[in-house]
């Protein structure tokens, strides 16, 4: 039986155990006029047997999912001769590879060993069989639960409480998922990282210079060992990043200031959406304006100025980043100024100072902390950016503070490197989780650090 | 006249001798108002009770109209604060004490729908007029708030504020002279002057308040408007504010709002009673706390209502 019929099966039987609860609890009430001595209303005692139903098998399924292929296969695996069984771990996982395919009926390549059929035969009966009994618990599983249910079934029965204790399950368990992703993601990058420093050493990676990850594809290859300095990587990001910041942080604050004190309210309703869908851009678009427009532009006052300016310069990519951030920085400072209380300005104003000294002197002192909050959210999003440098700035790892150089960084190399076809433990490829596991660090506790100075503020004026 | 005023009259008559009674609607009310606005010498355009002049003024309203939006709030009143006295502004809740103290120094004008009309001098310089500098206005009519709010700066540096932004002094010394004699007038000084680089907004409430009176001072203002500066503190810190008023008053004109009678009877000279955007009497405060010329004021001042 396929799954999906399975599930659809248990479906059907929640739905009817949830008619089956409710006319019970209706019956035992004595008749839907006296549902009133019920503890529940009759649809939580429905909800109620649907639960007992439907989520034993659930789990019985998810249960399956994750060890049935496994322990199919080492039985598969027992089966095969010998000198199969002791292959060393990869060649074994490329001929488990074939009894897969075998199996499915994809290709049988002609030089396939017969004990490789076989073993495909094994495991597809198994699979098949494992299916059946698992059908056969699941649904024996459903009518014990409605059963047990139908027992329980008492009009002083707690119903109501029971499934919202059941709906609040669901709701942790849905909120933990997204933890649970983080933490899976960040063990994934570690795991390949290190094994990346297994090759290359830490120290060798942060502090070497050199950045050219060609590694030799045959061993009697020469010269391109390989080198993983990732220095200049870094020195590219930041100077990309303070590029962009340079752009971002004054006109963002700016547009924060004017938005939140001197705009009307009818400028208001036009100037944020406006800037929300500066945000709202791709980033790839911003990606085709920095190289197209940008790049070009520069190019040509460069060459006006008499300045040699790389046509994939640092200056393009940073400009570009810094227009894309203004919005992210615009908006987080507004809210940030928007939280200074107005006795702080009435008492500023009311000594006689303008509007503009208000805010220099009194506003924006008092918001810093929450704006550097804010600017440092920001400096998070640059370095993480990744498809406008890709499309603008070069791949060329130099090592220069020159914006009209082009340089790399971090993100641009990790897509370099994972795109094509790659051997996944070559250390050109582990590099790449190398660089993101940095990259991961580093936001985070840029972001980790911004979020605790922006609570620390707003806690100051509650 | 607006209806809901009278209305609101009507209900504070009964509710005093019996609530029981039918009120009458909206629409004969306001026949009622349209007939009494008609006849010249109603009570809605009796003048104020008492005399609102000062002999040596230092600030002059006439006719001073206030609207947020549609609400009037403040209708036709006239008041003079003279030198070297303290008005006390009392009156219940929501009667327009704030809105008129606001409009002496145009804090109005920071809110988007208040308008204001009337004839507001202040030595005999227009302070409604379109090219009145405000800033100058701000810095010669000071303001004390209810809540006080000292700037996230230190002590010294609240103080020295409004004299760095007005050019008062050419020097450090001559900061650091302002400064202490302002804290000092604040009755404050002893208080703080080895904490002058500390947070002023760690101060204590009372102190917080001296401090906000220390750094209005200290632009050497001509009037301190006052809106209910004690309201947040408690009595021993009210009295060293209300002492500090005393002293004050001998330098400025002063106006206060205050819900307290006994302040009001304990700090001013003169006090105004407003009620519902009118100010009903006006007079020495001994009159008008021991023999009221006005039913309203009498009611107000005995603490049967407000
Ligand atoms: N910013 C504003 N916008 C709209 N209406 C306002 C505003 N400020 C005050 N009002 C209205 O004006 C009237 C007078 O308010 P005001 O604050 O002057 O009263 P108050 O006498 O100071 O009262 P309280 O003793 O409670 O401080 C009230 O009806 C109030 O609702
Ligand atoms: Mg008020």
């Amino acid at each position: 039986m396929q799954l999906t019929t399975l599930l659809l099966i248990l479906a059907a039987m929640a739905v009817m155990s949830f008619m089956v609860g409710r006319q019970r609890a209706i019956g035992t009430a004595g008749g839907y006029r006296q549902i009133k001595t019920l503890h529940s209303l009759p649809k939580y005692y429905g909800y109620y047997a649907a639960i007992w139903c439907g989520i034993p098998g659930l789990i019985l399924i998810a249960f399956w999912l994750a060890i049935a292929d496994s322990v199919i296969l080492d039985r598969v695996i027992e089966s095969l001769p010998a000198d199969l069984r002791n292959l060393p771990e990869s060649q074994l996982s490329l001929v488990i590879n074939d009894i897969k395919n075998i199996a499915v009926g994809q290709f049988a390549s002609p030089d396939s060993r017969a004990e490789l059929v076989v073993a495909a035969d094994l495991y597809t009966a198994l699979h098949s069989s494992a299916r059946r009994i698992l059908s056969g618990l699941v649904i024996l599983l459903g009518m014990i639960g409605l059963g047990i249910a139908w027992l329980r079934l008492r009009p002083e029965l707690r119903a109501r409480n029971h499934v919202e204790g059941m709906v609040k399950l669901g709701l942790v368990l849905a909120s933990t998922l997204a933890i649970f992703t983080t933490v899976g993601i960040l063990a994934s990058v570690l795991f390949e990282a290190v094994r990346f420093f297994q090759k290359v050493p830490v120290t060798d990676f942060l502090f070497g210079l050199t950045w050219s990850p060609q590694t030799a594809l045959r061993a009697d290859q020469v010269g391109s060992s390989g080198s993983f300095g990732a220095v200049p990587l870094f020195t590219g990001t930041l100077l990309i990043s303070f590029i962009a910041m340079l752009v971002a942080t004054p006109i963002g604050l700016m547009t924060a200031v004017y938005l939140s004190e001197y705009a009307t309210r009818r400028v208001r309703t036009w100037v944020k959406p406006a800037l929300e869908i500066l945000a709202g851009v791709p980033t790839v678009v911003y990606g085709y304006f920095a190289a197209l427009t940008v790049a070009p532009l520069l190019g040509d006052i460069g060459e006006f100025l008499g300045l040699e300016v790389a046509s994939e310069s640092a200056l393009g990519a940073g400009l570009v980043m810094g227009i894309m951030i203004i919005p992210f920085v615009s908006s987080l400072s507004d809210d940030v100024i928007n939280a200074v209380p107005q006795a702080m300005r009435d008492g500023s104003y009311a000594l006689g100072a303008t509007q503009s000294e208000t805010i220099k002197k009194v506003v924006l002192p008092a918001a810093l902390p929450g704006i550097v909050g804010s600017t440092l959210l920001a400096v998070s999003r640059a370095i993480g950016e990744t498809m406008i440098v890709v499309m603008a700035a070069g791949l060329a790892a130099n090592l220069t503070a020159n914006p009209l150089q082009a340089v790399t960084t971090v993100t641009v190399q990790i897509v370099t490197l994972l795109v094509g076809d790659q051997e996944f433990d070559s250390a050109k490829t582990l590099a790449a989780f190398a660089l993101g596991l940095v990259l991961f660090i580093v936001t985070l506790g840029l972001n980790v650090l911004a979020l605790q100075i922006v609570r620390r503020y707003r806690e100051q004026y509650e | 006249m607006a209806v809901e005023a009278v209305r609101q009259d009507i209900t504070e008559e009964l509710g005093r001798t019996d609530n029981k009674v039918d009120l009458p609607s909206m629409s004969e009310l306001a026949s009622y108002v349209a007939d009494q606005d008609t006849e010249s010498g109603s009570e809605a355009d009796s003048p104020t009770v008492g005399d609102y002049t000062a002999a040596d003024p230092v600030m002059t309203v006439r006719d001073c109209n206030v609207f947020y939006g549609d609400t009037h709030a403040l209708i036709d009143v006239n008041l003079d604060i003279g030198r070297n006295e303290v008005v006390a502004l009392i009156g219940p809740s929501g009667c327009g004490k704030s809105t008129f103290i606001r409009c002496l120094n145009r804090m109005n004008d920071t809110i988007d729908i208040a308008r204001v009309t009337g004839d507001l001098r202040l030595y005999g310089d227009d302070i409604n007029a379109r090219k009145t500098d405000v800033v100058l206005l701000r810095a010669r009519v000071g303001m004390v708030f209810q809540k006080p709010n000292p700037f996230p700066k230190s002590v010294y540096e609240n103080v020295a504020y409004g004299p760095r932004l007005h050019g008062l002094a050419s020097n450090r010394a001559e900061l650091d002279e302002i400064v202490q004699t302002s804290l000092e007038r604040a009755g404050l000084w002893d208080e703080v002057k080895d904490r002058l680089e500390e947070p002023g907004t760690g101060l204590s409430g009372g102190q917080q308040q001296r401090l906000c009176i220390a750094r209005t001072i200290a632009v050497s203002p001509e009037v301190i408007l006052m809106d209910e500066p004690c309201s947040a503190l408690d009595p021993i810190a009210t009295a060293r504010i209300e002492d500090l008023i005393d002293e004050l008053s001998q330098n400025y004109a002063i106006a206060i709002v205050t819900h307290s009678m006994q302040q009001a009877a304990r700090v001013s000279q003169r006090t105004a009673y407003f009620h519902l955007g009118r100010v009903i009497e006006v007079d020495t405060t001994d009159k008008v706390f021991t023999n009221p010329g006005h039913k309203l004021t009498e009611d107000y001042v005995t603490g049967r209502f407000g």
